[in-house]
């Protein structure tokens, strides 16, 4: 949970923020224009230094749901052990956010990780290369309209018979 | 016409002979990717002991073994990884399928888990289980073992029977 006083700075430099509370976890809806911004300065100027992960979730006919995909990036001060909760709403065809790899390093599996599951691109990002699945994987299998059993990739492969080794 | 044999002279075929030799020395090669990995390192332990069996000695050079023990679910991209392995090692070979993952996928009917290894490879004994017990294993190796003994022969010509080679199961989802 983040101090009352981090939030004040974080609404006086970015008014307009939605900024709420829920079971002592802070949360940052911010659109995806600023998102670079504000998590620059939440790591530059507000102390989180560690970026604990980044992920996505697909709300696909979700209830009540306006937008399809909400990024997460979860930030920790490590000075103040504060936690804050950054969510920013993307939305088909092309969904794409700026990458923060020239603020934290790690965030560059993460990213490609994101990439490879969810299909979301990342502006800036040095690598983005799938980092779970085959290279020659077409999909992007945590969306919602991916079937669960595949299109049949897992049945794409020579088959082995006796005395051919 | 009567042969006098000393005590210590055996006459055998040839075929049984190697079949002998073959059966009690299985070295495996251990393809363990999950849980069923921990039960095959328990039979291979102390307490159950599959050196009883002659088949203690796990190597991870697919070189130097003659069978594979697939233990847990293949995902897609270790198939190929698999499937090299099995065409590295040296005939005769065979192969054990063990738990549930390996021989059907399991409870992972998802998009990455190949739905039973013998789709791709051959298998000779499947394990069921989830995971299979050790006393279970040892069974297949047992087992394995009288099935070498009982239709082995010195050039391998069981592998090339038609019996051994099973169509590949129908691929279509249902």
């Amino acid at each position: 949970m983040a101090e009352a006083e981090t939030i004040e700075r974080l609404q006086a430099m970015f008014p307009g923020l939605g900024i709420s509370q829920f079971r002592d976890q802070t949360r940052v809806l911010v659109p995806v224009g600023e998102l670079y911004h504000v998590l620059q300065t939440l790591k530059e100027l507000l102390g989180f230094d560690f970026l604990v992960d980044i992920t996505c979730v697909d709300y696909l006919q979700y209830r009540g749901a306006r937008d399809r995909f909400g990024m997460v990036y979860l930030l920790a001060n490590a000075e103040t052990a504060e936690r804050i909760t950054v969510r920013c709403f993307v939305n088909d065809p092309d969904p794409v956010v700026p990458s923060v790899v020239p603020l934290w390093e790690g965030a560059n599996w993460l990213e490609r990780e994101v990439w490879d599951l969810f299909g979301i691109r990342f502006r800036g990002h040095p690598d983005l290369r799938r980092i779970v699945l085959p290279e020659a994987f077409t999909a992007h299998p945590l969306r919602k309209d991916y079937p669960l059993q595949g299109r049949g990739e897992r049945h794409n492969f020579p088959v082995i018979r006796r005395g051919e080794a | 016409m009567a042969v006098d044999l000393p005590d210590n002279v055996v006459i055998t075929r040839l075929d049984r002979l190697v079949s002998w030799c073959r059966k009690n020395s299985l070295w495996p090669m251990p393809f363990a990717t999950a849980c069923c990995g921990i039960e095959l390192m328990a039979t291979g332990a102390s307490r159950h002991d599959l050196a009883r069996f002659g088949a203690e000695v796990f190597r991870f050079s697919p070189r130097q073994c003659d069978l594979m023990i697939v233990a847990g679910r293949v995902v897609m991209k270790m198939l190929p990884v698999l499937q090299r392995i099995w065409q590295q090692m040296h005939e005769p070979k065979w192969c054990i399928s063990m738990g549930a993952c390996a021989s059907t996928g399991g409870v992972f009917d998802t998009y990455s888990v190949v739905q039973g290894i013998d789709r791709f490879v051959p298998v000779d004994m499947y394990v069921p289980g989830c995971p299979p017990r050790p006393e279970q294993l040892i069974q297949a190796i047992v087992d394995l073992q009288e099935k070498i003994q009982r239709e082995g022969t010195a050039l391998g010509r069981e592998f090339a029977a038609p019996g051994r080679q099973r169509p590949p199961r129908a691929l279509e989802e249902r």
